[in-house]
């Protein structure tokens, strides 16, 4: 299912271009987000703008439709749509292109739906304000795109509320919302971060199904290498604010000629050979594992409870990493905290070095707490604001015992020289970046030597080049201190770097298990194939 | 800019009523509880800046003693509404479940009175005088204390770091000391500082009403009450206390301004 096929309309449109952007600035006092960018969009083609965070991306985009976050503001350059500069057009104007002209799809669902307003209000409002259609004829177009992203029951969906749906059913929404004035150029900024590769591909394949369609051309703004080989035409690579590489996407990614282009490709997560290691005996094992969340307390009755986790059998073993994979709502997370007890599992045993630990107290629960680690998916929440990060490593060390103040303080110096932080022990959590952040959460971790660390999503909120380099310190780690690992990602790219076995889950059951090259190249199950062929990757 | 100035006038007056306060309890002008009958309702002069009261006494010095009264009186209500109301925050948002819902009862029972009315009703049963007014005054406010810590224990309690501080072994209450307490501290300091605010207009109000510290102390509201009869033949003696009162609540309000501002991470856009 290749989309990326040469497009009809670009090559046949051979006048002037859609968009064109000339030595666009963007800043905020003497620093430049935006340093001199040029561009132009042909009509109907699918142009990828792709960098890092900071790399000036969205400000790019943004600036396009004059809606930069406060204190950023351009400074030089001319923005053309159709040879009229959207820099000097009135804002009575370039609010009638908003919408009409140029459609913008965000990185968040959850927030950029209003939330007060039902979905038939929030789809009429921009054909309103951009056509001159009947009210009868605006309900029916609306039905029509509906039907054309796929929600089940569009009649429905339009009297429902946004918070009715879930994360991917609502960015559907918004694309339906933002395609039904038929725009001319779409923004999407990085339009689905948020979403697992499963609703990833759906959207992404709508998308560019649709503007196919209407002839419009869609500026795509990421940090994912592997959609832009996949959907986009010609792609940009920025860095710093500057345009360091420009051409085809295919071609621009089976051969980069800039170092820091070929830095990002190389960062495309790749299936490393595994240290061929003999199995230790079993650490960790689940059976028939259950965890229920019961439902919302009604007046009399209470609502049918949630079975997140519905009995799953697992094994972990000393030293070898087994990832769990599956997508949103596949009750993945749920799994791993209930190994952990971190929620309360309300079926099934839980052994661990043989031992049932599954309503533990006491010593033996304490034992098994103190062996077992996490690391959860957002640095941002995990660490706690106010500590200083050499605070947040020391602190597990409080339960170790025989373990003197100077003790303390050798151990926290070695561990952040380990996780490649030698010295930022007097940090604030703020004063990190993100990668910097997770290294911190690792260090955490690994601080009082566990046996076994479960890693929630490491990556996933993390740019490709860091992932890279977290993937690198996690396996580097283990390798060093033979801990176990149940590695928890939607991503079967980061899995494919650091997993020795891998468990596939769909709806709190696993759907299928084994070695990672026998689920990666022959996936027996239905779901696996499905997670398979979404995983973005340079084709 | 507007902020800044903002923040230093009302950092200004509330320094200058703190520092009155203080100094009053070592420095009068003159004794504000001595009585001379000869000198009543003398207008303001060289010998008596603000005048005299009815029976003679000074009214500059009795304004510096009031200053030092008021301001105890509304510091160890806020202080008593501050951890009496943390107390209950803190216990009904991190254990939830029954807990919450009685303490939270209780709370809302308390917060439909107006704070005013329900310091009138305890302060009928207690009696009046200093100790009786911090009592029902922080007990007025402690409801609204408990809200807010609650509310953000509730917030706090579900990021990420808690769920870490307890995967390391730590237990609930360190979890809760540790972790949770530290980030209510912003949202309290700005509503500690509104709180005094209310506390001296409050204890102004029922001093007036014959319900606060009782005379000879002199209070700014008992002042004001004491003044009522003569305010057509000697003004100054309901101006002077009155303008104390909407000075310090400008100073302290225009301060709780400024720090919420500065602390509250809603309007955080920096």
């Amino acid at each position: 299912m290749s989309l990326a096929l040469e497009n009809p309309v670009a090559r046949g449109a051979a006048g002037a271009p859609l968009l064109e952007v000339d030595g666009l600035r963007v800043g905020a006092g003497r620093f430049a987000a935006v340093d001199g960018v040029s561009f132009d969009i042909a009509r109907g083609e699918i142009l990828a703008l792709v960098g890092e965070s900071g790399s000036g991306k969205t400000a790019t985009g943004r600036a396009i439709l004059g809606l930069l976050p406060p204190g950023l503001v351009r400074t030089a350059g001319a923005i053309r749509l159709e040879g009229e500069d959207l820099a000097r057009v009135t804002p009575d104007r370039l609010r009638q292109l908003r919408g009409g002209a140029i459609g913008m799809v965000f990185q968040e669902p959850m927030v950029s739906l209003n939330p007060a307003l039902t979905i038939g209000a929030q789809l009429g409002e921009a054909l309103a304000l951009h056509s001159t259609l009947s009210p009868e004829a605006q309900r029916a177009a609306a039905l029509a795109m509906l039907r054309r992203v796929r929600i089940a029951d569009p009649e429905g969906c339009l009297r429902a509320y946004p918070h009715e749906f879930s994360g991917g059913m609502r960015q559907r929404i918004m694309l339906a919302a933002v395609m039904l004035p038929k725009p001319r150029l779409l923004i999407a900024d990085e339009p689905t971060t948020a979403l697992d590769n499963l609703a990833q591909a759906e959207i992404l394949d709508l998308m560019v199904e649709l503007a196919r369609d209407n002839g419009t051309a869609v500026l795509l703004v990421t940090h994912n290498l592997g959609l832009v080989s996949r959907y986009a035409d010609r792609a940009l690579v920025m860095q710093r604010g500057r345009v360091v590489e420009e051409g085809p996407a295919r071609g621009l990614l089976a051969n980069p000629r800039q170092d820091y282009t070929r830095l990002l490709v190389s960062a495309m997560p790749q299936r490393l050979p595994r240290p061929a290691r003999e199995p230790g005996e079993v650490l960790l094992e689940a059976r028939g594992l259950v965890v229920e969340y019961p439902g919302r307390a009604r007046l009399f009755r209470r609502l049918p409870g949630k079975r997140a986790v519905a009995g799953v059998n697992l094994e972990i073993r000393r030293g070898e990493t087994v990832a769990l994979v599956g997508g949103s709502g596949s009750g993945k997370t749920t799994l791993g905290r209930a190994v952990l007890r971190l929620v309360q599992p309300t079926g099934g045993r839980l052994l661990f070095r043989g031992q049932d630990i599954t309503r533990a107290r006491g010593d033996a629960f304490r034992d098994f707490r103190l062996a077992c680690q996490i690391v959860f998916q957002d640095p941002y929440s995990s660490l706690d604001p106010r500590q200083r990060v050499g605070e947040i490593v020391a602190e597990p060390l409080r339960h170790e015992p025989g373990l003197s103040a100077a003790g303390k303080l050798a151990r926290v110096a070695e561990t952040f020289e380990a996780v490649g932080l030698p010295g930022m022990d007097g940090r604030l959590p703020h004063q990190l970046s993100g990668g910097q952040r997770q290294r911190v959460a690792i260090a955490r971790a690994i601080v009082r030597r566990p046996e076994l660390v479960v890693a929630d999503e490491p990556v996933s909120a993390l740019d490709m080049t860091v992932q890279k380099q977290i993937l690198a310190l996690i396996r580097r780690l283990q390798a060093e201190r033979g801990f176990a690992c149940l590695f928890i990602s939607h991503d079967l790219g980061a899995v494919a770097e650091v997993a020795d076995r891998v468990l596939v889950m769909e709806n709190g059951v696993i759907v299928e298990q084994g070695a990672r090259d026998a689920v990666f190249d022959t996936p027996q199950h239905p779901y696996t194939r499905a997670l398979l062929d979404a995983t973005p990757r340079l084709s | 800019m507007r902020v800044r100035l903002n923040a230093l006038i009302g950092g200004a007056l509330t320094v200058l009523v703190l520092g009155t306060a203080v100094l009053s309890a070592f420095w009068t002008p003159q004794n504000p509880l001595r009585i001379a009958m000869r000198a009543r309702l003398n207008a303001p002069s060289a010998a008596h800046w603000l005048g005299t009261d009815e029976v003679g006494r000074d009214v500059v010095s009795r304004l510096m003693a009031g200053a030092g009264t008021s301001c105890l009186v509304a510091a160890l209500t806020v202080v008593f509404a501050v951890v009496v109301g943390s107390l209950v925050g803190l216990l009904a948002g991190f254990a939830r479940g029954w807990v919450d819902r009685l303490l939270m009862l209780v709370n809302d029972a308390l917060l439909a009175f107006p704070g005013i009315l329900l310091a009138l009703g305890l302060l009928a049963v207690i009696g009046p005088g200093p100790w009786g007014i911090v009592l029902a005054l922080g007990l007025a406010y402690t409801p609204t204390v408990a809200r807010i810590v609650r509310g953000a224990v509730l917030s706090i309690r579900e990021r990420e770091f808690v769920e870490a501080s307890r995967s390391i072994g730590n237990s609930e209450a360190y979890t809760m000391m540790r972790h949770v307490l530290p980030g209510t501290v912003s949202p309290l300091i700005v509503l500690a500082t509104s709180l005094f605010g209310w506390a001296i207009l409050a204890e102004s109000a029922l001093s007036f009403l014959g319900l606060g510290v009782p005379p000879p102390a002199p209070t700014w509201g008992n002042m004001l009450s004491a003044a009522r009869p003569y305010l057509e033949s000697a003004s100054w003696l309901g101006v002077a206390p009155g303008a104390c009162i909407a000075l310090t609540l400008l100073g302290v309000n225009l301060l709780g301004d400024a720090l919420r501002d500065r602390l509250d991470p809603r309007s955080q856009a920096r």
